[in-house]
């Protein structure tokens, strides 16, 4: 992608507003793509780790929040360990993701949103992971309805899935996740 | 000393085996524990991946609990809420004005003073090899298995701190010391794909299809895990893996905890080995089997 760079383009909002999800640097970045090798998802990406967090660094919003690599990130940490100027690149995906999900921008992968939204849900309302219930919320919302149902019903039968919640300190949880939106929201 | 025993939601559902055994390991060892009460989720990948608030609270409120319980200790079992607890307990270190927010939100200062210990830790540097050497009565020198650690029990290494994060040998030197023949692999720490399961499930196949097809290829009969994500994603997607792969596999994943409880002489019925969706079961009666050449020789 051609680009002009401007102190505009380097200090974008868009810097700013992932440093502060993230508390990271991105500038730090001296371009070795150890992120990009160790990354696991890399096969099926568009932009691979190290790609994003130049993105990040020429405040290109569109491209890092369109992205497929902050939805198929697993989460797993490897480019955190092996960044050999300390960023904590997992935690910039996470504020990738936080950013895109407050924003509303339409996920490259439409599920994996989904999936986090029904699972907080699940928690808010339980306390725990009620496994069935988040099963059952997400397929209401993402419309598979006969994904994985072979391997649900093995599962049950082997007593790994549990047919009613157990619900544990309910009012203080829903007090944290309130409480949380409101600081959130006030920020 | 008493510890505080934080399961975890997939301890209770899912992995319940994980959490037998578990169970059944510590009582032999006599460490004395205790489960957390009204715990909560760790809020795990969605709670971090879309709010840093949350991602932090629900693992201090957790350890909020036990620190008001007297509790200096907390054993860990799932490498997920492991991960959370230690990434949880970092933040909140290195920034302050974080810690602030936390506390605030929950009411309780929380003043760090609990410590998360993952089994395979205490097990290791608490308890010693010695003393597991001493409580192993039956003889696993048959059984050909691979060490499993996934990302999160060494990764990020600044949060965690165990073992190495590239080539952690800690579970390798437990199963040995219960008498597993334990082999070297490539894929010890890279993911399974964890929590994309119920949201990509392509991608977990590919990357636990190369994890299983490396075991195999170095000889492995069983893999052994400490993360009820890769225990579902190794285990109960086998099959789809196969399906998917055209290919044959029937590798058992057992828990770590399973394999030492079964070293120790615990029964196979109370460690949850009928709640694997590969089974176990042939494996087991094949080492035992008594034409097995080297039954015996070691002890």
């Amino acid at each position: 992608m051609e680009m002009e760079l401007t102190q505009k383009t380097l200090k974008s909002a868009f810097v700013k507003k992932i440093a502060e999800e993230s508390d990271q640097n991105v500038y730090l970045c001296y371009q070795c793509r150890k992120c990009a090798a160790g990354c696991p998802v890399t096969y099926e990406t568009d932009y691979t780790p190290f790609q994003i967090i130049q993105g990040v660094i020429y405040g290109q919003e569109e491209l890092v929040l369109n992205s497929k690599m902050i939805w198929l990130c697993t989460t797993c940490e490897t480019c955190t360990t092996r960044c050999p100027q300390e960023i904590d690149i997992a935690r910039v995906m996470d504020a990738a993701r936080i950013i895109a999900q407050r924003e509303g921008v339409k996920a490259k992968y439409p599920v994996v949103p989904a999936f986090f939204q029904t699972s907080l849900q699940n928690i808010r309302w339980f306390g725990r992971l009620y496994e069935i219930g988040l099963i059952m919320m997400l397929k209401l919302r993402t419309r598979e309805f006969t994904k994985d149902m072979g391997l649900g019903i093995r599962m049950f039968l082997k007593r790994k899935l549990k047919l009613t919640p157990k619900p544990t300190t309910l009012r203080e949880v829903r007090r944290i996740f309130k409480k949380i939106k409101e600081i959130e929201e006030a920020d | 000393m008493r510890y505080a025993y934080y399961p975890g939601c997939s301890l209770h559902s899912t992995a319940f085996e994980f959490d037998l055994s578990m169970r059944e390991v510590l009582e032999r060892l006599g460490i004395e524990y205790e489960e957390l009460r009204g715990w909560i989720c760790c809020g795990t990948s969605p709670a971090h991946c879309s709010s840093k608030l949350l991602g932090i609270t629900l693992p201090i409120k957790n350890l909020a609990i036990a620190e008001a319980d007297g509790f200096r200790q907390m054993i860990v079992p799932c490498a997920s809420c492991f991960s959370r607890f230690k990434i949880a307990l970092y933040e909140t270190k290195e920034n302050p004005e974080l810690k602030q927010k936390v506390d605030q939100i929950l009411n309780y200062t929380y003043q760090g003073r609990v410590e998360v210990r993952h089994p395979l830790d205490l097990f290791y540097n608490e308890v010693g090899l010695k003393r597991i050497r001493e409580a192993v009565h039956e003889n696993l020198s048959r059984m050909k298995v691979v060490c499993y650690y996934g990302c999160l029990l060494t990764r990020p290494p600044k949060a965690v701190d165990f073992d190495s994060c590239e080539y952690p040998m800690t579970m390798d030197h437990l199963l040995k010391a219960c008498g597993i023949e334990v082999l070297d692999w490539s894929y010890k720490t890279d993911c399974c794909g964890a929590g994309q399961a119920l949201a990509l499930t392509d991608v977990v196949l590919k990357l636990s299809r190369d994890i299983l097809v490396n075991a195999k290829e170095v000889g492995a009969e069983a893999v052994a895990v400490a993360c009820p994500l890769c225990h579902s994603n190794l285990d109960a997607r086998q099959r789809e893996i196969e399906q998917t792969y055209k290919l044959s596999l029937n590798l058992p994943i057992f828990y770590f905890s399973q394999l030492i409880a079964l070293a120790m002489g615990v029964k196979e019925k109370r460690i949850g080995l009928k709640g694997h969706l590969v089974s176990p079961l042939p494996l087991l009666k094949k080492i035992k089997s008594p034409s097995s050449p080297t039954r015996l020789s070691r002890r």
